[in-house]
């Protein structure tokens, strides 16, 4: 191994899950280095999914190894709940808090898991409302908001605790078309921001754009993996090959 | 017609009675503040027991809350009162009262509880338990106040239902307003006592009534 590649931030070894007879990921092998952005592709029930919720543990593996940030996962007497703040995740139907304001969703994990006080809790929520460019919606509740304004209160719930690495899953699938534009924005201006982000999505275009690797998964593996450019214009596998013809079409 | 009016809507003995049944409100209120809180405890200690998955904690809530709904509250609350001093237990009417209700509305308030956190999404939770909150912690800030909103007209039905209940307490022996109201009938020979009582309890339930169809009604014009 080169001596210069410093430790990747995320290393996920022989991950393997089985929901009853499903074996939904095989044997999967993903590291992420820090300030890199990795998108994720494949078919649904590819295992990609799986394969995000497991790195943070919401899915249990069922054999594997998992690193972030220098903790390992997967050993019970790893403190799970404090090892997610340093994992943000933001998911395809962003899940807010209908129950409270934008503010007191972002302010929530700030009060009870890094235990700020309330002044203190309420200005970083504020700051993480500014960062996704909704600082004049802190007072409005989940269902006076558009989708795209859901997504991005959740994308500053999660950077609120300033999580090491991102992940993003399907984050702009439940949008319509005119709002993907806002989310992707905020989410350009993390990555620009230099967040280690993992992302599973089919937005071509932004993963062109901002993308360093992008992972091809099919059948609960990896098939294939590069940078943007030849996954999408040179895919070595047949497999990659179809699938990015289909995801073309649309 | 004078005879009517002189057996139920007697002035005077409606004022001499008043001071007498006006300390069994006090008692029925005192009990419905014990019973009710008493109640949604135990409901909300069956519902949390229900998110455990074992086939074991299953099976034992399962018998635990079809026995005490199928047992009628009235037999369970004799039984309580003539059982217990054979225990080597004895306890006062208030007690039993307290522990019969515990028992039987807490079985109520705990299938209603249970049906509210069942119908929050798991993404509620996933996201939750993203950001680093516990299991518990995830439960109160998260899952419990939407559940809780969820099956508000619910609960207040119930709890409609609970206060009512109260009257048992006639039957052993506590001084609530029915039980009250009784004994000034039976020292007045006239039934006008009874007829207050009915009107308090009315009074003071039919506000509930009222909050409650109006939440049902805004419930269902948020499902159209």
């Amino acid at each position: 191994m080169n001596s210069t590649v410093a430790e990747p931030i995320v290393a996920a070894r022989g991950i393997h899950k089985h929901f009853g007879h499903l074996h939904v990921l095989k044997g999967v092998d993903l590291e992420v280095a820090e300030r890199e952005l990795v998108f994720v592709i494949g078919p649904s029930g590819s295992g990609k999914s799986t394969l995000l919720r497991c790195l943070n543990r919401l899915e249990e593996p069922s054999a594997g190894n998992i690193t972030v940030a220098g903790i390992d996962m997967l050993d019970p007497r790893t403190d799970i709940n404090h090892a997610r703040q340093h994992i943000g995740m933001v998911f395809q139907s962003f899940n807010l808090y209908p129950h409270m304001t934008a503010l007191g969703n972002v302010m929530l994990a700030l009060r009870k898991v890094a235990g700020k006080s309330r002044t203190e809790a309420e200005k970083l929520a504020q700051a993480a409302l500014e960062r996704v460019g909704l600082a004049d919606r802190a007072d409005h509740r989940p269902a006076e908001l558009s989708g795209g304004q859901q997504q991005r209160v959740a994308i500053a719930r999660a950077i609120a605790l300033e999580p090491r690495v991102m992940l993003f899953d399907e984050p702009t699938s439940a949008l319509d078309p005119e709002l993907v534009g806002s989310v992707l924005a905020v989410m350009r201006s993390l990555r620009e921001s230099g967040m280690t982000m993992i992302v599973v999505s089919h937005e071509m275009g932004f993963a062109r754009a901002a993308a360093d690797r992008v992972v091809f998964m099919d059948h609960g593996l990896i098939v294939e993996q590069g940078p943007p450019a030849q996954i999408f214009e040179s895919p070595a596998h047949e497999r990659t090959r179809a699938f990015i013809g289909q995801i073309r079409q649309h | 017609m004078e005879e009517i009016v002189q057996s139920f809507f007697n002035a005077e003995i409606a004022q001499a009675a008043m001071p007498i049944v006006l300390a069994g409100l006090l008692n029925t209120v005192l009990l419905s503040l014990l019973v009710v809180p008493l109640g949604l405890i135990g409901g909300l200690i069956l519902a949390l027991l229900a998110q455990v998955k074992g086939p074991l904690v299953r099976w034992a809530l399962i018998s635990w809350v079809d026995f005490f709904r199928a047992f009628p509250p009235l037999v369970l609350l004799i039984l309580l009162f003539a059982g217990l001093p054979f225990a080597g237990l004895e306890l006062s009417g208030f007690a039993c009262v307290a522990i019969a209700f515990f028992l039987n509305t807490g079985a109520y308030y705990g299938e209603i509880l249970r049906a509210g956190i069942d119908s929050i999404p798991r993404g509620q939770v996933e996201a939750a338990r993203s950001t680093g909150l516990s299991g518990l912690q995830t439960m109160t800030w998260v899952v419990l106040p939407q559940a809780v909103r969820n099956v508000l007209p619910d609960l207040l039905s119930n709890t409609l239902e609970v206060v009512k209940l109260t009257s048992l307490g006639s039957v052993v022996a506590v001084p609530e307003l029915l039980f009250q109201a009784r004994q000034a009938q039976s020292v007045t020979y006239n039934p006008t006592p009874i007829v207050m009582a009915a009107v308090i309890y009315f009074l003071i339930l039919w506000p509930v009534v009222r909050l409650l169809s109006r939440l049902e009604n805004r419930a269902s014009a948020g499902r159209a």
